[in-house]
């Protein structure tokens, strides 16, 4: 069997990829290493989709960025992801600054996008009463917007597949080939043949280009710590506050992310390890002595979780996107900040690419945008409540107390491809909440073993190797070695 | 465990208790035992019970029933009793808002979703874990971290095990149960590390548990960093200096696959503060009068949700009391409202009440803030007690008969718990 299309990698910009595809009359199957799309950097970031006053003009990163901001509306429309376009402040503390903020508002003119709003201090204290008394004006961005991540991820790939794309996951591509008869996926349980391969493999993007020997560039990972602060601080800012930025960094901000929890971060640290995910005791140190600076009602007490992710950075410090030497091998790679913002534009641009690259693009006429929105009960009126528990008692049993999930929802979060325990958090929030899972985590993994009829032992949090608990008979077998 | 659930909920109820753990039990029969009936009382779990039903372990009920109970067997005693009386239960039922008209929204699958009136409501939510991420610990986010009460339903209610080799981060009492239970079905313990230079739970259960099974205790000492991608592989613990920085240089990695945080617990709030209750910052629960009577008119308040308990003899005794104030509520016959306001001074970390009135007789609860051989409790300067030991870990309980406060005129109280001279 021959595919069209083969999609290295199930991030933001292969689900984007992936989604965008399905348009046409291809044959595409998506390859992902992880048990889950959307765990890797596409999890773990500020959620944030830039808007104009911080574009750099002259790369592909502010075109493809600027072009990505304007379809997030209509994406979260059809797929019904959490998506707000709440706008962003860049805080000025002196006239050097306010400067600085008039500088940028030229260069959105010249650059042909909108300037913003210059902001005294007047009106800032009225619009955001929380900031620090030392701001003394801000630039007002009224298209920048917060989404929730990895639901844009699990609802572009549930449409994907709707429309006909195949996903594989668990299944890291292990080599690539050419031959007469085109490109060779060799992963770690099958070989499959392409006609096109797109490298949308995030951090490992380089490896994979150099699997198919089109090795060109390379990627330096570099952290961001961020940090989730306890519900209680809801409401304490309503737009994204960014500091005045350095040369070397945006700065530390304040998210009000679309689920109403305040995030804090992030930090910008190259790393060697493609895995380091940790977070640091000076990480937290920088974030929080920062964001004092800017909202000093928010101190670290009120953490209530931390993560880090890594950023994707090429040599170039831009995107990696095009055809190669390879015929057939195409990148979507080096794609860090504002790689989320930018995803939709990218997808675009790469259908372009296979188009120039010889793939026949016939409409699809059966292709759907949209997808069955899942329930929501935290977010239902008490009468909707009512109505969806009269029909389904499901939805009237609490799994998670923080978030307030229920039973219905998660067992539909099986039903779309949940099978993990953070499979789960990421779908419905159960366990996101203060508590942290304390109290839900086993009833999620009882429902997880019940619906996918799995021992409870074989639950993981994240796929292999992340087991949760052991059985009593088990106890004798070497240590580190999972449960069966 | 005799199981008792209501059929068919009314629409209103004189009282409604939110939890049936201890305090939920001893409030309702308090109320019904005072006259007021029916109550409803709800819980989110298939059982009542509350916490109890996870400690399989004894030591339950000395002071209440003068004999050595397993949590469930102290449940199960109310439960009986409860049996007796008009109310009903209604489990698996979460209650999700109560409003200022006293309207409580409970969620259950049995139910639906139904809104009850109530005449007056106690809130007997518990407590809850703090969680790794209240302290921040560096490091990386694998699979095999949770709280100690977590694992105890695991092993105790599930039959499962969190791993084969754990570290206990923090002394509180769930953790040192943990310790031996772990260590009963085999796990490997290897110490339990604590950032305080005194433990957090019981002296009893540092003994029973810890000492009895050669577990170390390790003081002064905390966890600074989670390592492993996956799966926890190991930590590392550092001594920390007088002001709890942890000392890197003197650093050491400890192997193991399991790392179970036991670092307090705070009073669940959630429906408090959606009622707009006053919140002691010192206790994190609602502010109390001596009636355990809330800052909403006809909200009552009892156990672990207003201050954590040690022992729950105690959370049965003050539940006892709120059940009985919130019937006097509903009836129309509620004593005069306090006149003292009690301030926490020396050595004191709170106590609840947090007023009290001169012509009634008192329980007063409080903990110390550090532990302290002899020592004298003065209040104000109408009344002194010489106390033994007293250490963070024991809640310290104080009875005020009524002539005690006969001289006093003034509104407010200090209470002071002062080193003392050896004699
Ligand atoms: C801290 C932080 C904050 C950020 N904030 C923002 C922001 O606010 N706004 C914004 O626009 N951008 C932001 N970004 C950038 C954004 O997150 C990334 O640009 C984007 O997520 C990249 O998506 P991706 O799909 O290219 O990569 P990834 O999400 O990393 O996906 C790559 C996928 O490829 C898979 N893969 C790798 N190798 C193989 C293999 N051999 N076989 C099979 N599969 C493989 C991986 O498992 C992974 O799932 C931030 C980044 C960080 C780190
Ligand atoms: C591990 C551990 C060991 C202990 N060991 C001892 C011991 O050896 N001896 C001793 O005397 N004491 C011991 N204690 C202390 C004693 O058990 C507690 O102080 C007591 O259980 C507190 O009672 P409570 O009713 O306030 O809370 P809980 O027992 O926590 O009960 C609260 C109940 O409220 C329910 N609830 C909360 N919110 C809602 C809602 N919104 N809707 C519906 N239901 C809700 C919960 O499901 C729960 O059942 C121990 C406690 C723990 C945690």
């Amino acid at each position: 069997m021959r595919y069209d299309v083969v999609i290295i990698g199930g991030g933001v910009t292969g689900c984007a990829i992936a989604r965008e595809l399905m348009r046409y009359r291809v044959r595409a199957v998506l390859i992902e290493k992880d048990c889950d799309v959307g765990c890797g950097t596409s999890k773990a970031n500020s959620g944030i989709i830039h808007g104009s006053t911080h574009f750099v003009p002259g790369t592909l990163k502010w075109r493809l960025g600027w072009a990505g901001n304007q379809q997030w509306g209509r994406l979260s429309e059809e797929l019904g992801f959490g998506f707000a376009r709440i706008g962003d402040l860049t805080v000025a503390f002196g006239e050097d600054e306010v400067d600085q903020l008039r500088e940028f508002q030229w260069r959105c003119e010249r650059s042909g996008v909108p300037r913003g709003e210059l902001w005294g201090p007047e009106r800032v204290r009225a619009e955001e009463p929380n900031l620090s008394g030392a701001v003394v004006g801000a630039l007002f961005c009224p298209t920048t917007g917060v989404v929730n991540p990895y639901e844009a991820c699990f609802s572009l790939i549930e449409s994907a597949r709707r429309n006909g794309l195949e996903l594989r996951v668990d299944n890291p591509v292990l080599g690539i080939r050419a031959d007469e008869n085109g490109l060779w996926v060799q992963t770690e349980h099958e070989l499959i043949n392409s006609r096109f391969v797109v490298n949308a493999a995030g951090l490992y993007a380089d490896r994979v280009a150099e699997m198919a020997g089109a090795a060109n560039f390379t990627i330096t990972p570099r952290k961001g710590e961020e940090y989730l602060l306890d519900k209680r601080l809801q409401g304490i800012v309503s737009r994204i506050i960014y500091p005045c930025p350095s040369s070397t960094s945006k700065g530390v901000l304040v998210i009000p992310t679309f689920d109403g929890t305040v995030m804090v971060g992030p930090t910008a640290e190259e790393v060697d390890d493609r895995e380091d995910l940790s977070t640091t005791a000076t990480g937290a140190e920088h974030v929080f002595s920062k964001v004092g600076r800017l909202v000093p009602g928010i101190s670290e007490r009120d953490c209530i979780a931390e993560f880090a992710g890594l950023r994707a950075v090429s040599d170039t410090e831009d995107f990696v996107i095009g055809a190669t030497t390879v015929p057939g091998f195409i990148n979507a790679a080096g794609i860090q900040s504002p790689g989320l913002t930018a995803a939709p534009a990218i997808a675009e641009f790469v259908i372009g690419v296979l188009e120039t690259e010889g793939l026949a693009l016939e409409p699809n006429e059966e292709f759907l945008p949209g997808i069955e929105k899942p329930v929501q009960v935290a977010a239902l009126t008490t009468r909707e409540r009512q109505d969806l528990a009269a029909t389904d008692p499901s939805f009237a049993q609490v799994v998670c107390r923080c978030e307030l999930v229920t039973r219905g929802e998660v067992l539909d979060s099986i039903q779309r491809g949940a099978r993990t325990l953070d499979g789960l958090k990421f779908r419905t929030r159960a366990g996101m909440g203060r508590c942290q899972g304390a109290f839900c985590s086993l009833r999620c993994m009882q429902l997880l073993s019940d619906s996918l009829g799995l021992p409870f032992a074989a639950i993981t949090k994240r796929g292999e190797g992340s087991w949760l608990v052991i059985d009593r008979e088990d106890l004798e077998r070497r240590s580190g070695e999972p449960a069966p | 465990m005799i199981s008792a659930r209501v059929s068919q909920l009314r629409s209103a109820y004189p009282l409604v208790v939110v939890g049936a753990g201890p305090a939920g039990m001893a409030a309702a029969l308090g109320a019904t035992e005072a006259g007021s009936a029916p109550v409803l009382m709800i819980d989110r779990e298939p059982e009542p019970g509350g916490i109890l039903n996870q400690c399989i372990h004894t030591g339950f009920g000395l002071h209440h029933f003068k004999e050595e109970l397993t949590g469930p067997e102290y449940a199960q005693r109310y439960l009986e009793s409860l049996l007796e009386h008009d109310i009903d239960i209604s489990t698996d039922s979460d209650v999700v808002d109560v409003d200022r008209e006293r309207r409580v929204t409970l969620m259950s699958p049995d139910h639906g979703v139904r809104t009850i009136s109530a005449g007056a409501v106690l809130l007997c939510m518990g407590a809850r874990e703090r969680t790794r991420g209240a302290i921040r610990i560096p490091g990386t986010r694998p699979a095999g971290v949770m709280t100690a009460g977590t694992a105890q339903k695991l092993v105790n209610l599930l039959g499962y095990l969190p791993g084969r080799r754990a570290v206990i981060l923090g002394s509180g009492d769930i953790g040192l149960i943990m310790a031996r239970r772990l260590t009963l079905e085999g796990v490997e313990v290897c110490g339990v590390f604590e950032i305080m230079p005194h433990p957090n739970g019981l002296s009893r259960n540092i003994v029973q548990c810890l000492h009895d099974f050669d577990i170390p205790l390790h003081l002064s000492t905390t966890v600074v960093e989670i390592h492993g991608s996956d799966r926890v592989e190991r930590v590392t613990v550092a001594p920390v200096d007088e002001e709890t920085w942890p000392c890197l240089d003197k650093a050491w990695d400890i192997a193991c696959d399991t790392l179970l945080v036991s670092i307090g617990l705070i009073p669940e709030n959630e429906l408090s503060l959606t009622l707009g209750l006053r919140i002691d910052p010192l206790t994190q629960g609602p502010e109390v009068d001596s009636t355990m009577h809330t800052s909403r008119e006809g909200v009552f308040a009892a156990g672990n949700v207003v201050h954590i308990h040690d022992i729950v003899d105690y959370v049965s005794q003050e539940a006892l009391l709120a059940g009985r104030s919130a019937a006097a509520f509903v009836s129309r016959r509620m004593p005069p409202a306090d006149n003292i306001r009690l301030l926490p001074g020396d050595n004191v970390a709170y106590c609840v009440p947090q007023t009290i009135s001169t012509d009634r007789e008192h329980t007063i609860y409080l903990r110390v803030r550090h532990p302290l051989e002899e020592s004298l409790l003065r209040l104000g300067d109408v009344y002194e007690r010489k106390l033994r030991y007293v250490v963070p870990g024991e809640m310290v309980s104080l009875k005020l008969r009524p002539g005690v406060l006969d001289r006093f005129h003034g509104d407010a109280l200090r209470i002071d718990i002062l080193p003392r001279e050896e004699d």
